[in-house]
């Protein structure tokens, strides 16, 4: 049986991590429950991340990795924004039913303990290769002439703050259909609301 | 009788469309006495010269060093002998031409007093356009709004000693444009950590994000040899304004053009990711000491 790599046991607590937190809570979830879970001993847990603080810091910037990469491929393209709108919107709403934990941890734990993430996680330090990509998103699409030159946090906060909002009915089953089916309606109405007037 | 100085370098200095703000820039050299020693001024517009402006359209003397301030219309007349004229006979002989300011050296603020056919003596903007495109080779532009009076004291000191100058691509020396107006600029920690300034004359804060700042995309010296050896647009709480670069002057001079609130230039050379990388964490930082006046700044409690 070939031997599992420190990055692979590492990778295995991420995940394991991120369910954990995001069904149980920040707080009720420990340490033991997630070595647990993983299959390691509590002693070997604290080899790969020193506290529990420390691991939910780094869940932060795994996951703002994750998304950052995904838009960052999606800006590399020749598209239009309203393609790219598209395919954001595409990437996010399948992020959150394939992987919920990754969109549920970031709602329901990042956003909603942030006495957790003051030290090393402040304000855009943790957050920072999805924000810059969303940056480079808007400034792309008003330097090409196709969104409406305005506040970046207002342009952010309705194009994230919306899809944050559609993943957390879907979580609470609130949804009557399935993210899918709102992807194309939501798609447009975010670029209806950013494009040039 | 005119007097002759044998063996000094002869100097013309001739103006196309222009404000004069080159030649005033330049009578405050503290040392241009001890310079101009070293040549024989044909004409200068301003400064004492062998000859009159009606004996120089003669077009009969030749000169080595051929100074042209302001921006180069071929149609413009001076006591109805064509500039086009003026200017090739003059620089045939020249050895050295000095484009002084940004209006000769890319067409700059009086382009736009005939934006067809006005430019700089070899460029027009950044596009290879003028009247010595055929003998570009002897040409220094030295620009600026106006030049520093420094950058041409360095340009004739290394002429009359017999130094080549070093020029970039805009043909500008590297000695002089190789360094960014941001460089030496005292307001870089505050560049750094992306502390802001609301107004003008304050000795705290960048004027980078709002004021519409160039220094860090512009090549100038301005913060390394200060002007009138003492200041600089930026230490007096001014924005640089890029008055260098071939794209002078710009619309909206005091503001930095933003989109979604990301400044649409980013610092020579750094990529706009990397900047947003960096300023989105920097800007995360409150420094306490950078955000009132650094006179109010407690060192001890």
């Amino acid at each position: 049986m070939a031997r599992v790599s420190k990055e692979e046991r590492k990778s295995g607590i991420i995940s394991a991590a991120l369910k954990l937190f995001s069904q149980k809570g920040f707080y009720v979830t420990t340490i033991p429950d997630i070595a647990e879970k993983v299959g390691m001993s509590v002693g070997n847990f604290y080899n790969y991340f020193t506290s529990k603080d420390l691991l939910a810091k780094e869940l932060v910037l795994y996951i703002s990795q994750y998304l950052g990469d995904k838009i960052r491929a999606i800006n590399e393209s020749d598209d239009s924004s309203e393609i790219k709108i598209q395919k954001i919107v595409t990437m996010y709403f399948d992020m959150a039913t394939e992987k919920p934990e990754m969109i549920e941890y970031f709602l329901r734990v990042y956003l909603s303990n942030r006495e957790v993430f003051g030290e090393g996680c402040e304000g855009m330090t943790c957050v920072s290769p999805f924000i810059t990509e969303m940056m480079i998103f808007f400034s792309d699409g008003v330097e090409s002439g196709e969104l409406h030159n305005q506040d970046f946090f207002s342009a952010f906060g309705l194009f994230m703050g919306y899809l944050g909002g559609m993943v957390f009915l879907f979580g609470e089953k609130i949804l009557p259909d399935p993210l899918e089916e709102y992807k194309e309606s939501i798609s447009l109405n975010i670029y209806n609301a950013l494009k040039t007037r | 009788m005119h007097s002759k100085q044998d063996k000094k370098l002869k100097l013309l200095w001739f103006q196309g469309v222009t404000c004069n703000g080159n030649t005033h820039s330049f009578l405050n050299l503290p040392n241009i006495e001890q310079l101009l020693e070293n040549f024989e001024i044909l004409y200068h517009p301003i400064l004492p010269s062998i000859y009159s402006l009606e004996e120089i359209l003669k077009l009969e003397e030749n000169c080595d060093l051929f100074l042209f301030e302001g921006t180069y219309d071929p149609l413009m007349q001076h006591n109805g002998v064509e500039l086009s004229k003026i200017v090739d006979y003059y620089t045939k002989h020249a050895t050295h031409v000095i484009s002084v300011g940004t209006c000769a050296s890319f067409g700059g603020m009086f382009k736009a007093t005939a934006p067809e056919r006005n430019s700089g003596l070899i460029f027009n903007e950044e596009e290879s356009f003028g009247p010595l495109l055929e003998q570009k080779q002897k040409v220094i532009n030295l620009s600026g709004c106006p030049v520093h009076p420094e950058w041409l004291s360095y340009t004739l000191s290394m002429i009359v000693s017999d130094k080549e100058v070093e020029v970039d691509e805009l043909h500008r020396p590297i000695e002089l444009y190789s360094n960014l107006a941001h460089h030496g600029c005292t307001r870089n920690e505050y560049f750094e950590w992306k502390v802001d300034v609301d107004n003008f004359g304050e000795k705290e804060g960048c004027l980078f994000y709002k004021q519409g700042c160039r220094a860090p995309m512009t090549h100038a010296s301005c913060n390394k040899i200060l002007w009138n050896e003492v200041s600089s647009k930026t230490r007096v709480g001014t924005p640089c304004f890029g008055c260098t670069e071939p794209d002078f002057p710009r619309t909206d001079m005091f503001s930095t053009k933003t989109n979604m609130s990301i400044p649409q230039d980013t610092p020579l050379g750094v990529p706009k990711r990397s900047y947003l990388t960096l300023t989105g964490i920097a800007k995360t930082f409150h420094i306490k000491r950078l955000e009132g006046k650094l006179i109010d700044y407690k060192t001890t409690r």
